[in-house]
């Protein structure tokens, strides 16, 4: 792999806090490397911001390895900039090229309030496990493991599901900044699992009313979540969150 | 002296007698009991949900946006249990002897056969929950072999195991919050410890957002905190992870055991350049399919595609046939560092092993060739097949190694290198998961207990699971039994006061300094120093220098630290300051330790004490202990040991040959 060093302009969006209106500040991130990651550029941004005097750019990260979900840029317009299938953590300075301008935004989203310029607030997806994203089994009360065969390709969907981190893409994505892709994975991988079908219809329900109640809009199918998911979760989620809704709808009745 | 509290009569039947006799709380007084959680990974996480459901009431606490963020959602490879279900030979003894002996003798027996005996039940538990774990074609449970075993125990979700096992216990931890029992305080960092007549009351916390500090009161306080890799600055660990919960305790009288005990994993992938902020695993599972080698010749330039076989050095096979590959970790790291030292390493840095798959795609290729009764099959063909195995055992690494280093691991060979990774060091505890601190405990990494002084992979997340569902909550009620006539203490109480007192005079400190430097420059440095020093060879004068430079990095640090921006605002570098001013402390405290244990085991590595032949040399004689120190102020600390003694595990020269 070849290497390379570059100068960008960067236009990112600076907020002092939640009541603050907010605005862009271009800054020039110089002799950038193609081998630094997104964050490691913002790292270089920010020491150079420190040592100037100025505050440096606050915004979430962690694991930097694409799994806890903390990071979460909009970036050139896509949730996680230009890569698929990559969370902003992942994605290398080798997809940009010397002299670009890149412009950096938080999640954009009424339910996801913004913290201070690119964080943002998203304890409305706990909220929602909160309110059925488990399967109700307290510590102990397990039988053993293999007492439960699970047909390996529900097992393998189940996964598939479950590999949602919670970095909210699908969301910042959405023009009606709709949770549903985030719910259906969750719903999908325990409705999937014959230990979580006791529940799979009051969990559909009460999950959805609380991603109502957090004020994430309505689902109508565009797919842009599907596209910008650093896990390629699947659009057959939210189908198959349907299926339960509904037929939870009949079944409440009786 | 330091008592363990080890229940008397034999090993394997001490936990069942223990249970058997230590004390209840009954529901309605647990309703009364209040219970502090600092942490959310898999030990916090599977504690609070646990406790909740008794009835206790709890508060966790985590740094980061949401619980379910916890260092532990990056673990890859697998847990460990002694389920037995390949039939190929394990127990719960042979779990817990191949973790004394993976550990070089430094661990206590009984809590690791404890931690053997409550692995099954760690996965009943997490199947109830939903965890997706990878399964055979029959809809049963999957295993693969990790290091430093002969049988296949691990239990794995594709390389998310700890993804999938932690959103299991956060799972359970909010069902406890819906219902009331927990509450959860996220983006919230403690600060300090109160202790209340020698015992632990409760902490000062600060809300990250905001700015404001807190009092909490609480009858107990768990510290669940993670590992303190990060005194190194580059290591696999998240970039939060930090040692300040454990070592608040430490200041307020909780040993610190073992510090210098360091795991130095053998694949990651190697540093790039110095703008490197973290070091990524590439999990040991790996090690199961992939080959590990170095060109017979130094200094070789060629391609890896272009080194005929015959003149490439399977080093582990070579030297460990028993084991081969799957040698433990402190021993495949230094034969790594031995032969790229000894000038055979590949890359541009020559600081990189290769870690080949080509054989095991050739081989699952060939399988599946079988399996699906294929004829007049192309190699073309039989390798394409064979990709698509190795996707779906090992595809998010791969994935992962191709994004940063811009290569494709399934044409190449990765080029890996070891890195700082987990610490067996922690807080001391006793078999109940005490501290030296009445009502002060410790779970997960954040605790010395189990692995001496190496872990087995595989192993941390059944510790943290087995501290947090199956052993805390039985040893907790053992204390608060005594606890039920104790009220809420009121946060007004000038242990509050004066403990508030002090964490606000440690950020008026950093906020009035305003100094020349960022506190990354001064963590580089620290990590530069720990890392040549105190890394995967240890001497005694590269200690005694690491200890001066040390002290002189932290007189500079005071007094040339810059935070920008306020206190009373979301300020991440404020945060990271106070991290480092603790790393600091620590970092000494390590080689202090290093410098102490003039023996070799496990990840400690003292230049000498080797064999002949370069493996790890212990002196059993003089350093069969814990090493548990006390602070006593500003860089001053007392050593207490407490001497091991092996029932069933009768310490041996390891060898893995
Ligand atoms: C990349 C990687 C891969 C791994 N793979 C494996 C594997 O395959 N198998 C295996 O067994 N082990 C593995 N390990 C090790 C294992 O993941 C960890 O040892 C384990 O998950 C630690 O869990 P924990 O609950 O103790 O701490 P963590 O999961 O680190 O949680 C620490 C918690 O404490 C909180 N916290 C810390 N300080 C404070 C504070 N001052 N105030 C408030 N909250 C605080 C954090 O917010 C967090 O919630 C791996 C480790 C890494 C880094």
């Amino acid at each position: 792999m070849e290497h390379y060093n570059m100068n960008l302009t960067l236009k990112v969006w600076r907020q002092k806090n939640k009541n603050d209106q907010g605005r862009f500040e271009t800054l020039q991130a110089k002799d950038i490397s193609s081998e630094m990651s997104f964050l490691e550029m913002f790292d270089v941004v920010n020491e150079q911001l420190i040592n100037d005097g100025k505050d440096p750019v606050a915004f979430d990260h962690d694991c930097r390895e694409g799994i806890c979900g903390s990071c979460s840029m909009h970036i050139n317009g896509r949730a996680h900039g230009p890569w698929d299938g990559t969370t902003t953590c992942q994605l290398h300075m080798r997809a940009f090229n010397d002299g670009d301008t890149i412009t950096v935004e938080p999640w954009r989203a009424g339910a996801f309030p913004v913290i201070k310029d690119l964080t943002v607030d998203r304890t409305a997806f706990d909220r929602i496990i909160e309110a059925g994203g488990y399967i109700s089994v307290n510590t102990g009360n397990a039988q053993d493991a293999n007492c439960l065969p699970v047909d390996k390709n529900d097992a393998d969907l189940s996964f598939a599901a479950a590999s949602c981190i919670g970095c909210g893409a699908c969301v910042a994505a959405c023009k009606n900044s709709s949770a549903m892709l985030f719910v259906s994975a969750k719903v999908s991988q325990l409705a999937l699992l014959p230990q979580g079908h006791p529940e799979k219809q009051s969990r559909a329900l009460n999950m959805v009313a609380q991603m109502d109640k957090e004020g994430f809009g309505s689902c109508t199918n565009t797919g842009a979540c599907e596209a910008e998911c650093p896990k390629e979760i699947s659009l057959t989620n939210i189908a198959r969150l349907n299926r339960e809704f509904i037929g939870a709808g009949f079944s409440s009745e009786k | 002296m330091l008592n363990a509290k080890i229940p008397a009569g034999p090993l394997n039947s001490k936990w069942e007698d223990y249970k058997g006799h230590c004390k209840l709380v009954n529901p309605a007084n647990k309703r009364n009991l209040e219970v502090i959680i600092i942490g959310t990974g898999l030990a916090g996480a599977s504690a609070a949900a646990s406790l909740g459901e008794l009835g206790y009431k709890v508060k966790a606490f985590c740094f980061q946006d949401s619980p379910r963020r916890a260092h532990s959602i990056a673990a890859q490879g697998g847990i460990n249990a002694a389920k037995n279900y390949q039939n190929d030979g394990d127990s719960v003894f042979r779990l817990f002897y191949d973790t004394v002996k993976g550990g070089d003798y430094r661990a206590r027996e009984a809590n690791v056969h404890r931690l053997a005996e409550v692995s099954g039940n760690i996965i009943d538990q997490c199947v109830a929950q939903g965890v997706p774990f990878a399964r055979e074609y029959g809809g049963l449970l999957s295993n693969r072999s990790f290091g430093g075993t002969q049988v296949q125990r691990t239990f794995y979700a594709a390389g998310q195991t700890g993804q999938q096992l932690l959103l299991g216990a956060y799972s359970a931890l909010e069902r406890q919050v819906a219902l009331g029992n927990v509450k959860m305080y996220s983006r919230h960092e403690m600060l300090d410890i109160v202790k209340i007549d020698g015992k632990a009351r409760g902490i000062i916390a600060r809300d990250l957002v905001t700015g404001e500090l807190e009092r909490h009161f609480g009858h107990a306080v768990l510290i669940c905190s993670g590992g303190y890799g990060n005194v190194f600055y580059l290591s696999t660990n998240a970039m939060g992870s930090n040692a300040t919960a454990a070592w608040k305790a430490t200041k307020n009288g909780a040993y610190f055991a073992n510090p210098c005990f360091t795991q130095i994993h053998p694949t990651c992938i190697p540093v790039s350049g110095d703008h490197q902020s973290k070091l990524t695993l590439m999990s040991e599972s790996l090690r199961n399919d992939g080959r590990i080698w170095v060109p017979k010749k130094q200094n070789d330039t060629r391609k890896a595609s272009d080194i005929p076989e015959e003149e490439r050095d399977y080093y582990l096979e070579r030297r460990y046939p028993a084991f081969g590959n799957l040698v433990p970790r402190d021993v495949a790291s230094r034969a790594a560092k031995e032969r790229c030292d000894a000038g055979f390493g590949v890359g541009t840095s020559r600081q990189a092993v290769y870690l080949d798959f080509a054989a095991a795609i050739e081989r699952y290729g060939s399988i599946e060739v079988g399996k699906r009764q294929l004829t007049n099959v192309s190699k073309e063909d039989i390798i394409k097949l064979g990709k698509e195995v190795v996707a779906e055992k090992y595809g998010n690494l791969f994935d992962m190694y191709a994004k940063i280093t811009g290569e494709n691991p399934y044409e190449l060979p990765m080029r890996i290198y070891p890195a700082v990774h987990y610490t067996m060091g922690g807080l001391w505890v006793d078999y109940e998961l005490n501290t030296t601190v009445p009502g002060l405990y410790s779970l997960g990494e954040a605790n010395f207990s189990d692995h001496g002084a190496n872990r087995l992979g595989a192993s941390a997340l059944m510790q943290g699971l087995a501290d947090g569902y199956f052993v805390l909550p039985y040893t907790i009620g053992n204390y608060l039994a005594d606890e039920i006539r104790t009220k809420a203490i009121s946060t007004d109480h000038p242990a509050f006061v004066e403990a508030e007192k002090s964490v606000q005079d440690i950020i008026n400190k950093f906020m009035t300094t305003k100094g020349t430097r960022s506190v990354d420059y001064f963590h580089k440095k620290l990590g530069k120093i720990m890392w040549d020093k105190c890394g995967m060879a240890r001497n005694e004068k590269g200690l005694k220098e690491a200890i001066e430079e040390i002290k002189a990095l932290r007189v500079e640090f005071w007094k040339e630290v810059r935070v920008p921006g306020e206190a009373k605002e979301f300020n991440p570098e404020l945060e990271k300051a106070g991290r480092v001013a603790d790393f600091l402390e620590l970092g000494e405290l390590m080689c202090m330790d290093a410098l102490n244990r003039r023996e070799s085991c496990g990840g400690h590595f003292r230049e000498e004490s080797q064999t002949e032949d370069g493996e790890a040399k212990r002196d059993d004689d003089n350093f069969s202990y814990v090493a548990a120190w006390e602070y006593k102020g500003y860089g001053q600390y007392e050593l207490h040991k407490e001497p091991l003694v092996f029932e069933e595990c009768k310490p041996t020269q390891r060898s893995y040959k």
